[in-house]
């Protein structure tokens, strides 16, 4: 426990010595990435202590403030939940490194580096606090900073409104989450979580409020639909190893603070598991349908993270189902299914992003018709993205397929057992995965098909070069290399998370292991079977360079039917690849399409172009903004700036006071 | 039992080809041809890997690995499938979601090998793939889901091939309406993921009109050798889901098993034939409502479960 | 009740999402046809008691005319009108397919409501006949040709005469064969005043008929 918190130390020590050293930008983005190396290793030393050998570490200290204490805990679901912070932010920060070299000399790169380190210490402490302030000041700061480096580029247009847009909603959610802390500790003197533990017990009329300001104000960071507004403008506008940390870690911030208050709230009702299945469904669904008809590749990835919570709150309903129905082995497995989606998606979702920074880094643009071929001329972005997106498709044997295997074997076990509602309620959680599933595959298939393969279609993409950095080109394949082995290792991970599983379900490690027992045993058999395809892979492999060793192998152009004057203009652009998904959901998707036809004689011009704005920005939330601002409006009117009418507002608040005190 | 289960892979190896012969066949019959041979998929194999291969300029390693990836896939997806009434060689309790992943990875990969061409007819042939692919899942799962919760187990031998429970000749008295509901939907789910009338039409040479076909449309040599023989296993594979639901006839006697087990799969190369001559093509847009109809059946089949 | 009379029963349901998917209305009218019938049997063969004279007469009635009559009636009218599908419907086919699934569900939960008396054998006829009332219904109220409507009415009806026949046991006769005379009249009048619709305005599409208000 003091381990983190002296990395904790270390990683603010060093934002701030790279914040002194800003004149000299070499220096400053090398101390502030090495410290968050530095302080990412040495936070995971405990947690990883943790998560093998079990136990609980405690600190306690005393604090100044009203209703706060200096508490921290470092349990099963803190230490997991640490690990992944302290994974993907030390692998993004030596990505750092080398991508902020490219603003070296035009703007200052040590409050990046500072407010980065700064991010990461409060999601530590985020995740380790027990105490409602103590929590509450993190949570802040995390935002705070998180603001701060998303308006790195506030010269680049629509960053400072996406950084607007940023503020305003996750402020809307802390309040949430302020309601949230009053009702739990109304009762007792401070906002101790040992406090909230009772609160299930002393007052279960109020549970179900309870549940709601959760899912909202939880639900806000994680980025719930459709609460996620924030989530397509705030990441791709911010530093691509910054996205990277938010969406990998950061939302789950979100997560992690759902399942602990759900704990706090005592047996749930079957309602809440449901409603959380139903929430799930539609973040999943929706999110990746945005994601279809997307064209900016960091766009897509931003909704692709909505549609990934979407399935770990999947797999947190079925998990929530078990308990509410008292099936261990449900609860178990669901709950399993869910953390291990949140290290996994940690894993590829900051692959991808850091992917797209270095796409970015090379081409200076992230639109998507106008990359292509970039697989010959940045290898090895090229095949880490390819990694990336195998496992974020959740094929096996990848880490991706490993989680969503264990929330279908709870979800199958749910149909099997349990009454309607439950049945229900898997059955959507199965055919909805699914179709995540499929509609995923179609999203990641045009990602990677039009950005890295085919010719490039724009001057950008041709001149487009790996870059040499080498702490860029190993971040990426540490995290690869890390998605391959979660994904073979899968019993290994589970048995891992055990102690963060137990805690989530409320149950103690015997039970948990005993009831993950088969689904274990089916991983291992899926292992086998992922065995079994590499040999085959890789013994026709063979049989092909046998087969073609003695005979002619000779280029020429792709096919293109006898046409004189092909152009690389003519491929397939990432808007004609999901065009028939996107008219198959045009109900949800409500594409925008302006069509500019040819019209003369002899016509010269003519374009297409399509625009998805999000449906919930534009039909719900605007409307809502709008409406305010016109009420405020009419309360503007008190500042009117007339000097004698403030100073006759002051003499009528004297009058009011001195007659009310009289009376 | 891995006796028999050994014996039914490498049926399934060796007689995959001949079951895209017997369709071949009897579309022929139907057109008052004589047809081609019933071994010409072999001999068209065996001429594939006796050529040279020539590569697009645009393409990459990504190109030269699709097919074997799809391949590979298809390989373990057989190793996971029960077929004719013996266990799978490897079985474990949710190995049916393993089964759809598997063919979503070999999917995967023949669409990015084929958008690695540049090409706009493989484009156009990869994204009305993943389109019906999209659909089509939902009603696979769902309809593996339902067979899963009548017969109470979660693996694909314990549905098809298990002792007791499972989709056998006597449990139809049972389940009938439920096992041909998923049967049928399977049979739908079949033909699209296969590319046959009225999904695609393996015959057509026009670009405008492939699916399948098209994205393939660069490979040569013993690439193009490895999809062939690649797409005769998925015919193979799926069909053994199909005459799981729809002919389970499992012989008392383990010795006739296998012949039995051949024999189903080839009427069911009977049956597809004849849809293949008697129906027309889809229009493309109609195709998502046909998956969406087998969807249908399946949601049919679940509700009757539940109820 | 065995398996396989419910499963001729779920054949009906099958019928029902088959009306709701397909938009050739030649499909259409077979497939309501196809289900007057099997709602005529399946009133013969699932009763308790054993089959009366009336019962049978009046089943073989409305088999023949559900069977036979109508979509003899219907599908002249349309070859008349030369409508061959219900091209563009408020409803899109898919939806109404997905639809059409969530009112079969909500059926079966209203029939597993019902007290045990209403449904003593405790099979699907009674949720299968709700939800092709409700089908019928959605039918009349999404799809735009005049001739949909219609086959909206006779599917209403089928469902209707199966929960009586059901439910309430023994319907006198007579009143079976008047309600099948006025079902018959008022097709043979619909299909008149569709083909004087065509006739006058090139159109069967009921949703512009409101154009004629003033």
């Amino acid at each position: 426990m003091l381990l983190c918190l002296f990395a904790a130390g270390v990683l603010v020590l060093s934002g701030l010595a790279a914040l002194v050293t800003s004149g000299k930008p070499r220096l400053s983005v090398v101390v502030g990435s090495t410290g968050a190396g530095v302080g990412c290793v040495l936070a995971i030393i405990p947690a990883v202590r943790t998560l093998v050998l079990g136990g609980t570490e405690t600190l306690r200290g005393a604090w100044n403030m009203p209703w706060g204490s200096f508490y921290l805990e470092l349990d099963g679901l803190s230490a997991f939940f640490l690990v992944v912070i302290c994974l993907v932010s030390g692998v993004a920060s030596v990505y750092g490194a080398g991508y902020l070299a490219a603003w070296r000399g035009r703007k200052a790169l040590g409050p990046v580096c500072f407010f980065y380190n700064v991010l990461v210490a409060s999601m530590m402490t985020v995740v380790l606090a027990r105490n409602g302030l103590l929590f509450l000041v993190a949570w802040e700061v995390m935002s705070l900073s998180s603001f701060f480096l998303v308006t790195f580029e506030s010269e680049r247009p629509g960053v400072r409104e996406a950084g607007w847009t940023y503020l305003v909603a996750t402020h809307l959610g802390t309040a949430f989450l302020l309601a949230l802390f009053a009702l739990l500790g109304q009762g007792a003197g401070s906002l101790d979580f040992d406090n909230f533990a009772t609160f299930g017990k002393s007052a279960p009329h109020l549970a179900g409020l309870a549940f709601i300001l959760a899912v909202v104000g939880f639900g806000t960071k994680a980025g719930f639909i459709p609460l996620h507004v924030w989530l397509p403008e705030a990441h791709p506008a911010a530093p691509s190893h910054v996205s990277a940390v938010m969406s990998g870690v950061m939302i789950k911030t979100g997560i992690y603070g759902l399942i602990r208050f759900i704990l706090f709230l005592g047996p749930p009702p079957m309602w809440w598991g449901v409603a959380l299945v139903a929430i799930g469904l539609t973040s999943g669904v929706l999110g990746v349908l945005f994601a279809l008809a997307q064209h900016d590749l960091k766009r897509l990835l931003a909704y692709h993270s909505v549609e990934n919570i979407g399935i770990i709150t999947l797999g947190l309903g079925v998990g929530v189902i078990g308990i509410s129905g008292g099936s261990a082995t449900i609860a178990v497995l669901g709950f399993a299914g869910a953390l291990l989606h949140v290290l996994n998606h940690a894993l590829f979702k900051g692959l991808l992003f850091l992917g797209t920074g270095s796409v970015l880094h090379a081409t200076h643009t992230g639109e998507i018709d106008h990359l292509g071929g970039l697989l010959r001329r940045m290898p090895w972005t090229g095949m880490t993205f390819l990694v990336g997106c195998v496992a974020i498709v959740g094929l096996p044997p990848l880490n991706g397929f490993v989680s969503e295997f264990l929330i279908y074997f709870g979800a199958f076990k749910g149909v099997g057992t349990s009454g309607p509602l439950t049945v229900v309620a898997c059955l959507g959680v199965i055919g909805g995965l699914a179709l995540i599933g499929g509609l995923a595959a179609a999203c990641f298939a045009k990602a990677f098909g039009i950005v890295f393969l085919g010719e490039p279609r724009s001057v950008h993409a041709q001149e487009a070069r790996e870059s040499r950095h080498l702490g860029m080109l190993s971040a990426m394949v540490i995290l690869a290399v890390a998605c391959v082995l979660f994904g073979l290792l899968g019993p290994l991970t589970v048995a891992g998370a055990t102690p963060a599983i137990a805690r989530a379900a409320g149950l103690d490690g015997a039970t948990t292991a005993a009831a993950l027992a088969p689904a274990v045993t089916s991983l291992s058999g899926v292992i086998l079977v992922a065995g079994i395809l590499l040999i085959a892979a890789g013994s026709l492999l063979l049989l092909r360079f046998l087969l073609l060793k003695g005979r002619t192998v000779t280029e020429a152009g792709t096919w293109d039917c006898g046409y004189a004057r092909p152009t690389v203009r003519m491929q397939y652009t990432a808007s004609s690849f999901a065009q028939p998904l996107t008219t198959l959901f045009r109900m949800f998707l409500r594409t925008h399409r302006t069509i500019h036809m040819p019209d003369e004689l002899f016509p010269k011009e003519a374009a297409v172009s399509t625009e998805t704005p999000d449906a919930f920005r534009r039909k719900v939330y605007q409307p809502v903004f709008r409406f305010v601002l016109t009420q405020l409006e009419r309360v503007r009117q008190i500042q009117h700036g007339h000097l004698q009418l403030y100073v006759l507002y002051i003499a009528v608040a004297l009058l009011i006071l001195l007659l009310w005190k009289m009376r | 039992m891995a006796v028999e289960s050994l014996i039914s892979v490498v049926l399934a190896l060796v007689l995959a080809p001949l079951f895209l012969g017997v369709i071949n066949r009897v579309k022929a019959i139907f057109a008052g041809r004589t047809g081609q041979p019933l071994l010409q998929t072999y001999y068209d194999l065996a001429k594939l890997l006796r050529k040279g291969a020539v590569y697009s300029r645009t393409t990459t390693w990504v190109f030269r690995a699709g097919p074997t990836v799809a391949l590979a896939a298809t390989l373990a997806a057989l190793v996971v499938m029960p077929l004719g009434g013996t266990p799978a060689l490897v079985s474990f309790p949710g190995d049916l979601v393993l089964f759809a992943y598997l063919l979503g990875l070999g999917r995967f990969f023949t669409v990015v090998a084929a958008l690695d061409t540049g090409s706009s007819f493989e484009g156009m042939g990869a994204s009305r793939e993943v389109q019906f692919a999209a659909v089509a899942e939902p009603a696979l799962l769902l309809g593996l889901a339902a067979l899963a919760v009548r017969t109470h187990s979660l693996s694909l031998s314990g549905i098809f091939a298990g002792p007791a429970g499972s989709v056998t000749l006597q449990a139809w008295i049972q389940m009938g309406p439920i096992v041909l509901l998923v049967g049928g939907a399977f049979l739908i789910v079949f033909l699209a993921e296969n590319a046959r009338i009225p999904v695609d039409d393996p015959n057509t040479h026009l670009e405008l009109t492939m699916i399948h076909e098209v994205m393939v449309l660069d490979h040569s040599g013993p690439d193009f050798a490895f999809i062939q023989y690649g797409g005769a296993l998925k015919h193979w594979v799926l069909g053994a889901l199909v005459v799981g639901c729809l002919l389970p006839v499992h012989p008392a006697s383990a010795l006739w098993a296998p012949a039995v087990s051949v024999a189903e799969m080839l009427t069911l190369a009977v049956v597809v034939g004849i849809i293949e001559s008697v129906m027309a093509r889809l229009r493309l847009v109609s195709v998502p409502h046909l998956l969406a109809g087998a969807l249908t059946l399946s949601v049919v089949a679940l509700v009757l479960v539940i109820y | 009740m065995n398996a396989w009379t419910d499963a001729i029963v779920v054949l009906v349901a099958l019928t029902n999402l088959a009306l709701l998917g397909s938009s050739r209305l030649s499909v259409c009218i077979r497939v309501v046809a196809i289900q007057g019938i099997f709602f005529g049997l399946a009133a013969v063969l699932l009763r308790a008691e054993p089959l009366t004279m009336d019962l049978g007469l009046v089943a073989l009635a409305s088999v023949v005319m559900k069977g036979i009559v109508f979509p003899a009636l219907l599908l002249r009218t349309a070859r008349n009108v030369n409508i061959r599908r219900e091209v563009e419907p408020f409803v899109g086919f898919t939806t109404s397919l997905f639809i059409g699934l969530g009112l079969l569900g909500i059926a079966l939960w209203i029939g597993s409501q019902l007290p045990s008396a209403a449904n003593p054998t405790g099979s699907l006829v009674i949720p299968l006949a709700l939800f092709t009332v409700m089908v019928g219904l959605f039918t009349i109220a999404s799809r735009k040709k005049a001739i949909s409507q219609v086959l909206g009415y006779l599917t209403m009806e089928n469902g209707i005469f199966a929960f009586g026949v059901t439910v309430v046991g023994g319907i006198p006769v007579l009143v079976e064969l008047g309600v099948l005379m006025d079902v018959f009249v008022a097709v043979f009048v619909m299909c008149i005043a569709t083909w004087h619709i065509s006739r006058e305005f090139d159109h069967i599409d009921v949703d512009q008929l409101n154009a004629l208000k003033g």
